[in-house]
């Protein structure tokens, strides 16, 4: 009788995890000049958490990443809608977007724009959305 | 001359493409189409690095990766869906 038994590719995924994850904070932050952005970054986040659900199972990665997918994906939305909702109080049009340069500790001067807390509510909402309909289809009962 | 070079290796990805579509699509069990998938994300990979030295560029290069870490998810979820049967298991098996 031949036990399966997946050491390789658990092997992997603790060396891969890390570099997927990091590439998709790379690609999030890279986001406002150049290729990348929320929607793509949390796709990539949310594939190397599809990696870990992969190699272990569902009740490990539930035990050390105790949350819900579903109230990630709603807070995610509302954080997006709140940053569009800030420029109408200022009594511009809804979504609108600014920046503005600051000088910073460690980084010097440096352009911080409000264009990335709508960027992060896009890359959340796509994390929840994904691993809610990965979850939902791929359990085996 | 290196721009020919880089053309007539194109050429070849496509051919190497179309006949790895061929096996996709033909392939007469589960094993072969998953082989063809992974082969056809490599060539991708490969199109992909030619055209950007090609172009003088290097906007592509995370195209690169992320065409990496997808096709190696996809082939390990294939994989594991026919050598265990279940994709996501929810207990551990040992």
């Amino acid at each position: 009788m031949k036990v399966p038994n997946d050491i390789i590719i658990r092997s992997v995924t603790k060396v891969a995890v890390v570099i997927i994850l990091t590439f998709a904070i790379n690609l999030f932050i890279s986001g406002h000049h150049h290729p990348g952005g929320g929607f793509i970054g949390g796709l990539a986040f949310s594939s190397a958490l599809i990696l870990l659900f992969l190699a272990f199972d569902i009740e490990t990665v539930r035990k050390n990443i105790p949350v819900d997918f579903k109230v990630v994906a709603a807070l995610g939305v509302l954080i997006s809608v709140l940053t569009g909702i800030g420029g109408m109080i200022f009594n511009m049009p809804f979504l609108t977007q600014d920046f503005d340069y600051f000088e910073l500790p460690i980084f010097g001067k440096t352009e911080l724009a409000t264009a990335v807390l709508f960027d992060i509510g896009v890359a959340l909402a796509v994390i929840g959305t994904s691993l809610t309909i990965i979850l939902s289809i791929g359990d085996d009962r | 001359m290196i721009n020919f070079i880089l053309i007539c290796s194109l050429l070849f990805l496509t051919f190497s493409i179309l006949a790895i579509s061929y096996r996709l699509v033909v392939g007469p069990s589960a094993p072969d189409r998953i082989q063809a998938l992974d082969a056809l994300g490599v060539n991708l990979i490969a199109g992909v690095a030619i055209f950007s030295v090609f172009l003088r560029s290097v906007a592509f290069f995370e195209i690169i990766l992320l065409i990496g870490i997808l096709s190696f998810i996809g082939t390990i979820a294939l994989a594991k869906f026919i050598e265990r049967g279940v994709v996501i298991e929810h207990k551990r098996s040992e």
